[in-house]
């Protein structure tokens, strides 16, 4: 008897998910649970990132927001350390010049390298630390992560050295929220604010503006967009945040 | 990370300037709180937030023997783990360079102002005394470890009691401890961690401004009268200059002052 409930129960909780169209839906349901907290149960049911399946059911391996996309169940972890993925751009800081390239603090586990080959420009053998000195800061992609490291690149538009205004961390799970759908917090605090932002998927963003004053507004916001994990319709709140401050 | 070449020149820029990211004044602490006997085991303990920065600090007492240069004081021991939950720059393994100083900073601003007093922990002449160990523990590291540790340290001491003793003369827990740690009253040592960047002298850094500086020096005062300052040490490559240090002495007694005024119902 109750087990029939139960997949009624199911049932009614996936039809609902389809209706309302899959995790990128604004008002798809989410769950905020814990390690070990049983998600759904059934066999209907895919673990997905952060979850896994224990007997019947579909356990959240992660502190986060629990989230059903179709059959595939999985959790948005909270917090957590940033896992390098090939092309994601992150920011990077300098930390020794090689023979052969910079190698680069990204956050990760492991540094990254950017090879001597991958700058834009001709850069003198002999002189490296004339484009990029140990602590200096630049934007790159991730070209390839493999069991020799991390390789960078420098190829691409908006990617080399950052000059100017400076840089800090977020967690970077909370990095999509900070991009918004289709980039729309962050364009949201760039025309608030008048500041150049370039977010990094490893958490920590740039900040270059015209004064000082706009440069640490346009932080605050990012850090207020940052601390709200489980609030709905940020977007509304931001712009309210940014007529009190 | 460390420090970027961009974040540094930032602050520099916004220092000159009197500003911070957190909106304060260069020599303003952020929000203090403290709550005291926070551990059952602990002869005395204290849990101290400072903004971010979160530090546990306990008290154990244990019987030993006195050192040969000193018969008839008690002991003092201070010591530190930087534990790697606290901080990314905290690492496991033997203590680093910052885990030996913090313990010795702490040691020497509450044994140089006296304020346990070693020689009534005396049991017996010679052979036997009591040991006052002080453990550190950080908790989350958002700078000025220091400031938070002593008076963390501070406060785990005066609520700290003796244990009692037993018929053997071996420590019995079961009994309960009515004896406090004798103290002298009057003293209160609290540590005043100065950053510099630049030009510019600051206050209670949080990492990122801690890990943009290039010198910092930590004054230990104690007497609520006439400031007295009975610690001090430096570290760092850049000196300091005779008119940062007069700005120094100007500004201790003021902050002194608010810190002890915010301790006040603890003591």
């Amino acid at each position: 008897m109750r087990r029939q409930t139960n997949e009624e129960q199911e049932f009614n909780e996936e039809s609902e998910i389809s209706a309302a169209g899959v995790s990128e839906d604004p008002h798809a349901k989410r769950k905020a649970v814990i390690p070990g907290e049983i998600i759904v149960s059934g066999e209907d049911f895919l673990p997905g990132e952060g979850a896994r399946r224990e007997g019947n059911d579909i356990v959240s391996a992660r502190f986060g927001l629990a989230e059903q996309a179709g059959r595939i169940v999985k959790v948005l972890a909270v917090t957590g350390a940033f896992i390098p993925r090939r092309n994601n751009v992150v920011i990077g800081r300098v930390t020794n010049i090689t023979f052969r390239g910079w190698v680069v603090d990204i956050d990760s586990a492991a540094d990254g390298f950017l090879p001597i080959e991958e700058s834009p420009r001709f850069v003198n053998k002999n002189a490296m630390d004339q484009y990029l000195a140990i602590g200096d800061v630049i934007a790159a992609k991730i070209w390839s992560v493999g069991g020799k490291g991390i390789d960078l690149s420098l190829r691409g538009k908006g990617f080399g050295k950052l000059e100017g205004g400076f840089i800090f961390r977020v967690i970077p799970n909370r990095v999509p929220r900070i991009i918004g759908r289709e980039g729309s917090m962050i364009s949201l605090i760039k025309d608030k604010t008048g500041c150049g932002i370039t977010v990094g998927q490893n958490g920590w963003i740039w900040i270059n503006g015209p004064t000082i004053e706009a440069q640490v507004r346009a932080r605050k916001a990012i850090e207020f967009v940052a601390d709200k994990v489980f609030v709905e319709g940020l977007t509304e709140k931001v712009e309210e945040w940014f007529e009190k401050n | 990370m460390a420090s970027s070449n961009l974040t540094i020149e930032t602050l520099k820029k916004m220092f000159a300037e009197g500003k911070r990211f957190d909106g304060r004044d260069l020599l303003e602490h952020r929000k203090l709180s403290v709550e005291t006997e926070i551990s059952n085991t602990a002869e005395g303990s204290a849990r101290v937030r400072i903004g971010k920065t979160e530090v546990i600090v306990g008290v154990k007492m244990a019987m030993g023997e006195p050192y040969p240069d000193s018969p008839d004081r008690g002991n003092l021991t201070v010591s530190a783990d930087l534990l790697p939950l606290a901080s990314p720059r905290f690492e496991h393994g033997p203590p680093g360079f910052h885990a030996i100083e913090l313990p010795r900073l702490v040691d020497r601003a509450i044994r140089e102002s006296h304020v346990i007093e070693l020689e009534k922990l005396v049991i017996k002449e010679g052979e036997k005394v009591w040991t006052v160990y002080i453990d550190v523990y950080p908790i989350n590291d958002d700078g000025n470890l220091i400031d938070a540790s002593t008076i963390g340290a501070l406060l785990a001491l005066k609520t700290a009691m003796v244990p009692e003793l037993d018929k053997d003369g071996k420590i019995d827990y079961d009994k309960k401890a009515t004896k406090k740690l004798p103290l002298a009253k009057d003293i209160i040592p609290i540590c005043f961690t100065f950053y510099k960047l630049g030009n510019s002298l600051l206050l209670d850094p949080t990492r990122e401004e801690e890990e943009a500086c290039d010198v910092r020096v930590t004054f230990g005062l104690s007497n609520p009268k006439d400031y007295l300052i009975n610690s001090c040490q430096k570290s760092g490559k850049t000196p300091f200059t005779q008119e940062e240090i007069d700005k120094i002495m100007d500004t201790l007694p003021k902050k002194y002052d608010e810190i002890n005024e915010k301790l006040k119902k603890f003591l």
